[in-house]
């Protein structure tokens, strides 16, 4: 399971919603040592992008300062039923992607 | 001329010294405040920053650095006209100053975020939200770190 996206599946128009998403990443600085010395190199993710039916809602840029498994959270406004899309991009060309669909009424 | 035990002792000391201070200039590990101001200057530009209307929760005692719940909120009516665009988190002591940068519009109707972080040090953590008049409005919060995250080694 890379990633975990919490989404209340039912909302009345207007609504304030949170969205909750973890995803599965070591997010390694790049300045840690192994014991003989050498440096471990830098594999984060660098952006984590939600879309609301094609609009982009929250964007992040991450660091080496966010913990391993990236836990976001942020809220939108509840406008239509329809998908939400998380894409999460990082070094070595890294990309995992995750859904959740909500009714609004 | 026979070495005294205070002869000796210096000598070492300063040889110690000397071995050590060529590593810690060539390689400074800790962002200093230098580089955070310099970090903050790259986002906010030559603009002031005001004191306020961030709220900053995150814990004033950690046990451990690697893992740090955070929440930023800012006081905006979230509005077409009067809405956060961006919040932007810093660190003072870290490796890199940088913690996260966070896109908002008029959509996301609470200006809030929540994450976890890491801090390698007891030091201070900067949150700055750019309005949508292009205003920007800081927070500051000092946490004291028992255990050190970022460059500890592998096992």
């Amino acid at each position: 399971m890379p990633a975990l996206i919490n989404v209340p599946a039912k909302a009345k128009r207007g609504d304030i919603i949170e969205i909750r998403t973890l995803t599965s990443h070591i997010m390694e600085t790049g300045f840690r040592h192994t014991a003989d010395g050498r440096l471990v190199p830098r594999d984060i993710i660098t952006s984590f992008t939600c879309r609301y039916n094609g609009t982009e809602i929250f964007r992040a840029d991450l660091f080496p300062a966010i913990a391993a498994n990236p836990y976001l959270s942020f809220f939108t406004v509840a406008k239509e039923s329809g998908k939400f899309e998380f894409e999460w991009m990082g070094d070595n060309g890294y990309c995992s992607t995750a859904s959740a669909s909500i009714t609004v009424e | 001329m026979p070495t005294t035990r205070r002869q000796f002792l210096s000598l070492a000391g300063g040889v110690t010294v000397a071995g050590t201070i060529p590593i810690v200039t060539l390689r400074p590990l800790e962002a200093t405040p230098a580089m955070l101001t310099t970090a903050i200057r790259n986002v906010v530009g030559e603009a002031p920053i005001r004191t306020g209307r961030v709220k900053l929760d995150i814990p004033p005692l950690v046990e451990n650095g690697n893992t740090v719940p955070m929440t930023v909120s800012v006081a905006s009516p979230m509005t077409a006209a009067d809405y956060v665009k961006s919040i932007h988190v810093f660190n003072e002591k870290n490796p890199q100053p940088n913690i996260g940068n966070f896109y908002l519009n008029p959509a996301s109707g609470r200006a809030q975020v929540s994450t976890r972080i890491r801090l390698a040090d007891t030091q201070k953590v900067v949150a700055i939200a750019r309005l949508s008049d292009d205003t920007f409005w800081q927070v500051m919060a000092d946490i004291v770190v028992t255990l050190a995250a970022c460059t500890e080694e592998m096992n």
